[in-house]
């Protein structure tokens, strides 16, 4: 196999900024439709040999550490001040981060502003897609990444965190309790093995058992010889015409050289804090708010999912840590009854976090015995972690920092978020609801654990059906620029209660067909 | 079939660890026993900090992350590297030099002994809330919540048996193999 090398001056060329889970699919998808594609990645190129079973050497190895900056009352603002987001910085991008959890949206949860109504101070809007739209796309993502309980194929085996899990839920009188629909191969699937119960699924699967783009998308692309991958590639701005179009990017390479690719179109897949930090670093004349941000939406409407953990100590050895990360769910909690006090839902998931992460988030910045004897408790200890929809706010944001630049120079991304009073009624529920899980089945001791740096980034670069209340329109298609689109989370117009990864692939495989649309009629 | 303990392979011999942890920690003599936190001689190798600083630092670090079950030799291993930053980095050795004076001085104020002099745990955790808002504290804190618990030595202490993959995975080496949970 050949692998693809396109000219910088070829501008018949599509170019895709970021490889995880939006972006390689995409790039996979126009790939396999004949269309030239150059993806342009900020990190490195790892392979699984290269993944290290260790959270903090891995944590160096991976994550996204380029500076930024936040602010707003969450306590991660506080405990994690340049840390907002636990995001990756290689290709495959969060792909190879993420526990593989595969839902799909309710059908309300396409309708928030239908189903939820006004809400004070929430910025809601109903998607221009609906459930059934989505289901051919669904049905395309489950079986490209292998959900199982799709597709026939099996679910995994739980682990002792997920029986401690069940067996609390099933005397509460929880009815849907299982071990998840994960892309996590069950059963050796698309040229990859079956799941080996290491854990450490965040610090990429050593197995390759889990669905990640840097081992599925991206070399099937790159076989098709269409697509070209660029790691170590940071895309600074987006060029354009003087009629508005986009023409091309400037990226810095390995060694900070600056480059031009010119293209026919661009997408933006850099996860929702590096997606509108571009459009607005890209600022020119003609857009002096930046690009495609006439709506004034570009960074705007940040959600993160209301999260929160609840570990308990038993008596007797739980080893949490042995098997996968995300063992099981509860999903009774998942529809939408506001009785509880609260619109939307939330799942209940296993995790694990390995004894050095423990300290580091049980309870960031604690310190003392009270403090250290939770982690004595840790071979006893169980966890899970709660999901649930989070209300779009206008006021939480993503700006340019006014002070803070990257090494090339650029203004670096500023986080504001503050829970919504609906966000904080369902984090309480949660905390209450997992606590009772737990202490079902004898916890000597709950504790509740504040959200980590976020991994569900979404929202800031929303879809609309109007140009006037977002960035893009249903197929992903910036409302401003018809060759400029968005692949990633940022496009959603809520974040549902469920995790996003598989919707996002969805969508990216549903913009594909349209992208592919719009260049044979011409039109783009 | 009952419940697979820790396992045997991870578990480090306590000549292994004296090898290693004396590579971690070249500047600590590594006496056996307690009562040694605060001793100035096990640190008479430190270059750029003084041995009372680090002596301070060690006996620091037990107070904030307090384990009964973990000998003084971890501690040392967490704050050895402070000696060699303070070397590298002025601005690190300010800090640190700036921040032994200070506790000394609260210390003083409130107990009439350096800190490493203070007996009572309690006494010194008064001392340590009372410097907690300073940036002493907070360096040394947020240093140590690695420093201490990346040292992959104490895993086993607390039931945690790190990389797998080599193994083949927990699939047959007990991921689920919990039997104590009521049946249901």
């Amino acid at each position: 196999m050949t692998l693809a090398k396109f000219d910088q001056s070829d501008d018949s060329v599509f170019v895709i900024i970021g490889s995880g889970a939006g972006g390689g699919t995409l790039g996979n998808e126009l790939a396999q439709k004949g269309v030239k594609v150059v993806m342009l990645e900020a990190g490195a190129r790892f392979n699984i040999p290269d993944f290290v079973n260790d959270e903090w050497p891995s944590f160096s190895q991976l994550a996204w550490t380029d500076a930024r900056t936040t602010s707003g009352s969450w306590r991660v603002a506080k405990d994690f001040p340049n840390l907002p987001s636990w995001i990756v910085k290689a290709v495959g991008g969060t792909s190879i981060h993420w526990a593989g959890a595969s839902l799909r949206f309710g059908e309300w949860e396409f309708k928030a502003k239908t189903t939820y109504g006004d809400i004070d101070g929430a910025n809601l809007l109903d998607w221009p897609i609906t459930l059934d739209e989505m289901v051919p796309y669904y049905a395309n993502a489950e079986n490209r990444m292998g959900v199982n309980g799709t597709n026939g194929i099996p679910h995994l085996p739980g682990n002792n965190n997920f029986k401690v899990m069940q067996a609390g839920a099933q005397k509460l009188g929880y009815k849907t309790v299982f071990t998840g629909n994960m892309a996590i191969n069950s059963q050796p699937r698309d040229g990859r093995g079956s799941c080996e119960q290491i854990g450490f699924c965040f610090q990429g699967c050593k197995s390759g058992a889990k669905w990640s783009t840097l081992y599925t998308e991206i070399p099937k692309g790159e076989a098709t010889g269409n697509l070209e991958v660029r790691p170590l590639s940071q895309v600074i701005h987006i060029e354009h015409n003087a009629a508005g179009k986009v023409t091309g990017v400037v990226y810095a390479d390995a060694k900070g050289v600056m480059q031009r690719q010119k293209a026919r179109g661009v997408a933006v897949a850099g996860n929702s804090l590096e997606s509108p930090r571009l459009l607005l670093n890209s600022a020119s004349g003609k857009y002096p708010d930046g690009l495609a941000n006439s709506s004034g939406q570009v960074g705007r409407n940040y959600m993160r999912h209301t999260t929160g953990s609840v570990y308990a100590s038993f008596e007797k050895p739980v080893h949490m840590y042995r098997g996968t990360t995300m063992a099981g769910i509860i999903r009774d909690e998942s529809v939408n009854n506001p009785k509880r006090g609260f619109v939307g839902g939330y799942e209940m998931e296993t995790i694990s976090l390995g004894l050095p992460f423990a300290a580091a988030f049980f309870d960031p910045g604690a310190w003392g015995r009270s403090f250290t004897s939770k982690l004595d408790d840790y071979a006893n200890t169980a966890g899970m972690w709660i999901i649930g929809e989070d209300m779009p706010q206008e006021t939480n944001r993503v700006t340019l920092d006014g002070k803070v630049k990257d090494k090339f120079g650029m203004p670096v991304a500023s986080v504001h978020f503050d829970d919504h009073p609906n966000d904080i009624a369902m984090r309480n529920h949660g905390f209450k609801q997992g606590g009772a899980v737990y202490r079902a089945v004898g916890a000597t001791r709950v504790a509740e654990v504040p959200p980590y740096p976020s991994t569900h980034n979404l929202g800031t670069n929303r879809m609309s059906a109007n140009a006037r209340d977002g960035v893009v329109n249903k197929y992903g298609q910036t409302h401003d620029i018809k060759n400029l689109f968005i692949s990633d989370g940022s496009q959603f117009t809520t974040g549902a209660g469920v995790n996003p990864t598989l919707t996002i692939v969805a969508l990216a495989v549903r913009q594909g067909d349209n992208i592919a649309g719009m260049m044979s009629r011409g039109e783009i | 079939m009952t419940m697979r303990k820790v396992d045997a392979r991870v578990k480090v011999t306590r000549r292994q660890f004296l090898q290693t942890s004396a590579t971690v920690a070249p500047a600590a003599t590594l006496l056996a026993g307690g009562a040694t936190l605060g001793s100035e001689a096990a640190w008479a190798q430190a270059s750029t900090l003084s041995p009372h600083a680090m002596a301070t630092l060690t006996l620091m670090a037990r107070d904030t992350y307090p384990h009964d079950q973990l000998g003084d030799s971890y501690y040392r291993s967490a704050v050895a590297h402070w000696d060699d930053d303070a070397a590298a980095d002025v601005a690190k050795r300010q800090i640190i030099a700036d921040g032994v004076v200070g506790l000394d001085a609260e210390a003083n104020a409130r107990f009439g002994a350096n800190y490493i002099d203070v007996a009572s745990e309690a006494d010194r955790v008064t001392i340590l809330q009372a410097v907690e808002p300073g940036a002493f504290f907070k360096a040394v804190r947020a240093d140590l919540v690695v420093s201490l618990y990346n040292q992959k030595k104490l895993w086993p202490k607390f039931g945690y048996e790190g990389a797998s993959a080599q193994y083949g995975g927990y699939l047959h080496r007990g991921f689920n193999d919990i039997d104590w949970l009521p049946s249901t």
